[in-house]
């Protein structure tokens, strides 16, 4: 049976039919849709962990009671998770545990540009790099082939292209689960230093037969015959396939298990061709490697190091090899002179309100990861420093330490919150910060498409399940002064930030409102300007509403397919001339 | 043979629903298939694209075509046909939406909004296909249709997929119920541009 499936929906399709028996993940472009998919097979256990760490952990827990399990995660999310990554490759597991870990080559929607690899040899387990749908499916259910021969996990490291790629995959049916049972052996599961030598000396071992055996694995490794002997491209993951298309000439050698590298299997390819070029998106590592095995070869020195390496680009390297200038074909000029189209927030998005209020401030604003960090951008520009998941109330805590003489206010998500955050909040409280904490609250983890978490009151498989209070976790840390605003009721806001920024104590004000999208509902009816009592002063542009345009010497208007009836620019005028539609 | 397209839009315009409405189509006519598209933060207003590749070999495809190479290029917003003009290969058909949507960056002054929308496109295509497809969906009672309108007169510049499978690709996108107005809005698109 063929499906058009995307990447993502193929790593869930090969879980499902590898027998998997339980799944963990946090939400994290672009590796969010295989826990989605996977989610709507019949009998998988999936969960939508609180952050990566404890989604590993718990995977590990699974695995190691001889269940099949998967983890899922954006590469930014293995930071987070790479404590229980490096002793779990000492420990070992039981049952298959493939690590899904999607990176984000050209930063599409990422802070940081990391080559996954990395973690593969500094955890010392294998790497296996699909090209596309077919080979996700594919090379998960032989992940877990690969992870129970050798007793430890496997990285199935996707890039955007290939998780949001489709391609016509052939599915097969699901095979029998694991038993699940755990077999009592400390000697292997706890890495006291007494055993944990012994693991040690395991591992590098358990990388020598790795390296055999990739090099030698019938399905996960291609080689691509070109039509002459001159040119031959060692390559990984997606960059192949566009190899493929600019290089027709060349042989091209795509190691499939990518780590520990295939050494003969280069050695001979390598041989055949009389030049050969490493052509690899993200670090040099499979080039670095070659070069150590006494291969002369071309590579980042033609090859771009950042970015994503699309066809373009690979069009420009083939130009560079062949030392003459191919040009693009390209008939047309790209245009020159347009405005930018940067992601905005949504018509009705709370975040926008919140942001807008803070702007009547003159204060720092720390932030972290999700939609709200939008709130940077003008005419908002609310957002003043940001570093990762989780980090919003600890660099406001840290700027204030550091004798910062502006308030300092710190910003979180929901899902944020409960990812790393309040471990932050913990942080101001117990070290007598002054730092003003925000939560935006808007019950979703809305930038990956609105996905549950422990305060949402219901998990990934749609049962119930206990909300966790963000104000009850503050006051259980210690936390005195919390109010819960709606964004929306701009007096009260201005008021509230008014008399919290100026308290000489920690102080939390959580700004709730459901994210529109999530809830498919309306915050109110939708706004018209009345052009007879628009005075034209534009207050209501600096709330940067993607609803309100203007044209040069009019009054502004709404659009009303785009309006989502938040009442924020309302509230904004001054003259009374935004009201609700008749 | 290898056919490629490329969507572009606003987020929340309707661009993945179009790729996966071709790729259906393409699928359903016996082709290879492969598509891509821009998750992420593009979804919040952001500049959208997607691309379908189809070909009557067997084998792996890349997703993404070269630049300059696409022979198809559907719009959902005028300016961002501009934006991708030299994707699209000497003589390749661009199907435009008469659809300006403002960015927040032209509305607080930072930038400004072509006014001469028209002129450049003439400029930069062949084979330009304007069509003011809200303004028809309004008529037709729902501005939301607008896209499925642009997609059939997308899917009249693809000859190699009979009018059948492009039906069946539409009708596996719908959900319950909006069979017979999107089928509508598909042709009324698929007619109208056989008269340009």
């Amino acid at each position: 049976m063929r499906k058009l499936l995307t990447g993502n929906e193929a790593i869930a399709r090969g879980a499902w039919e590898g027998g998997v028996t339980a799944a963990f993940g946090y939400p994290g472009t672009p590796s969010t849709e295989i826990l989605e998919n996977l989610v709507k097979y019949e009998g998988v256990y999936c969960e939508w962990s609180p952050n990566e760490k404890v989604a590993l952990e718990a995977a590990a827990g699974a695995s190691i009671a001889g269940a099949r399990t998967i983890v899922t995660m954006k590469h930014v999310g293995l930071n987070v998770a790479a404590d229980p990554l490096m002793t779990l490759s000492y420990v070992g597991v039981r049952g298959g545990l493939v690590l899904c870990v999607a990176d984000d080559p050209g930063q599409h929607s990422s802070q940081t540009e990391q080559d996954t690899r990395h973690y593969a040899r500094l955890a010392k387990v294998p790497v296996l790099e699909p090209a596309n749908a077919v080979e996700a499916r594919a090379f998960l259910m032989e992940g877990f082939e690969i992870s129970e021969k050798y007793g430890c996990p496997v990285i199935l490291r996707t890039t955007t292209c290939v998780g949001h790629s489709r391609a016509l995959v052939e599915c097969g049916e699901a095979r029998d689960k694991n038993k699940t049972e755990f077999v009592k052996d400390p000697t292997h599961f706890v890495p006291l230093p007494l055993w944990g030598r012994k693991l040690r000396v395991k591992v590098e071992e358990r990388l020598d037969a790795q390296a055999a055996d990739a090099a030698n694995h019938p399905t996960l490794n291609k080689i691509w015959e070109g039509s002459g002997k001159d040119l031959g491209i060692i390559t990984s993951g997606i960059t192949a396939l566009y190899c493929k298309e600019i290089f027709p000439e060349a042989g091209i050698l795509k190691p499939g298990w990518a780590f520990p590298f295939p050494d003969e299997l280069i050695k001979k390819f390598a041989g055949e061709y009389k030049q050969v070029a490493v052509i690899e998106e993200g670090d040099p590592i499979l080039e670095e490697h070659v070069k150590s095995l006494g291969v002369k070869c071309s590579g980042k020195d033609i090859v771009p190091r950042c970015g994503e390496l699309t066809p373009d680009k690979i069009h420009e390297i083939r130009g560079k090899l062949f030392g003459g200038n191919e040009p693009l074909p390209q008939p047309v000029k790209q245009a020159e002179g347009l405005p930018t189209r940067p992601p905005v927030f949504c018509a009705g998005c709370p975040h926008r309100a919140l942001f807008y209020a803070l702007t009547k401030f003159d204060v720092l604003v720390t932030g972290d990861i999700g939609c709200y960090s939008l709130g940077v951008f003008p005419p908002l520009g609310r957002t003043d420093v940001l570093i990762c998941m989780g980090g919003g109330f600890t660099l406001a805590h840290g700027m204030d330490k550091a004798g910062e003489k502006k308030k300092v206010v710190g910003v979180l998500g929901d899902s944020t919150f409960f990812h790393s955050g309040m471990t932050g909040l913990l942080d101001v409280v117990y070290n007598n910060g002054v730092s003003t904490l925000i939560v935006v609250d808007n019950t979703s983890t809305a930038m990956t498409g609105h996905q549950d978490h422990p305060g949402t009151g219901r998990t990934i498989m749609g049962n119930p399940a206990p909300a966790a209070r963000i104000e009850e976790i503050a006051r259980a840390c210690g936390m005195k002064r919390i109010t819960v605003v709606d964004p929306f009721d701009q007096q009260n806001i201005h008021d509230v930030l008014e008399r919290e920024i100026a308290a000489e104590e920690p102080s939390l004000i959580i700004s709730r409102a459901p994210c529109p999208l999530n809830i498919r509902r309306m915050p109110g009816p939708k706004r018209v300007i009345q052009a007879d009592q628009c005075k034209k002063c534009r207050a209501c542009l600096k709330c940067g509403c993607p609803a309100i345009t203007i044209k040069a010497g009019e009054a502004p208007k709404i659009d009303p397919l785009l309006c989502a009836g938040c009442r924020l620019c309302e509230g904004i005028c001054k003259f009374g001339a935004i009201k609700p539609e008749a | 043979m290898i056919k490629s397209i490329l969507l572009t839009g606003v987020g929340g315009q309707g661009v993945l629903f179009s790729a996966g409405i071709i790729a259906s189509a393409a699928e359903s006519a016996g082709y290879n298939v492969t598509t891509n598209e821009i998750h992420g933060m593009a979804q919040r207003g952001g500049s959208v694209t997607a691309q379908v590749r189809f070909s009557d070999e067997e084998g792996e495809l890349s997703p993404l075509a070269l630049v300059g190479t696409v022979d198809v290029l559907a719009s959902m917003e005028q300016i961002e046909a501009l934006r991708y003009a030299h994707w699209l290969k000497k003589g390749g058909a661009a199907v435009v939406a008469k659809t300006a949507v403002i960015p927040v960056t032209v509305t607080n002054g930072e930038c400004s909004y072509p006014n001469d929308v028209e002129e450049r496109l003439n400029q930069v295509f062949d084979h330009l296909v304007w069509l003011d497809c809200v303004e028809q969906a309004l008529k037709m009672g729902n501005a939301r249709l607008s896209n499925t309108i642009l997609t059939g007169a997308m899917a009249k510049e693809l000859p190699e997929i009979g009018i059948e499978h492009w039906r069946k690709g539409l009708l596996a996108k719908l959900k319950p119920g909006m069979e017979e107005m999107n089928l509508q809005a598909f042709m009324k698109g698929y007619e109208q541009c056989s008269n340009i």
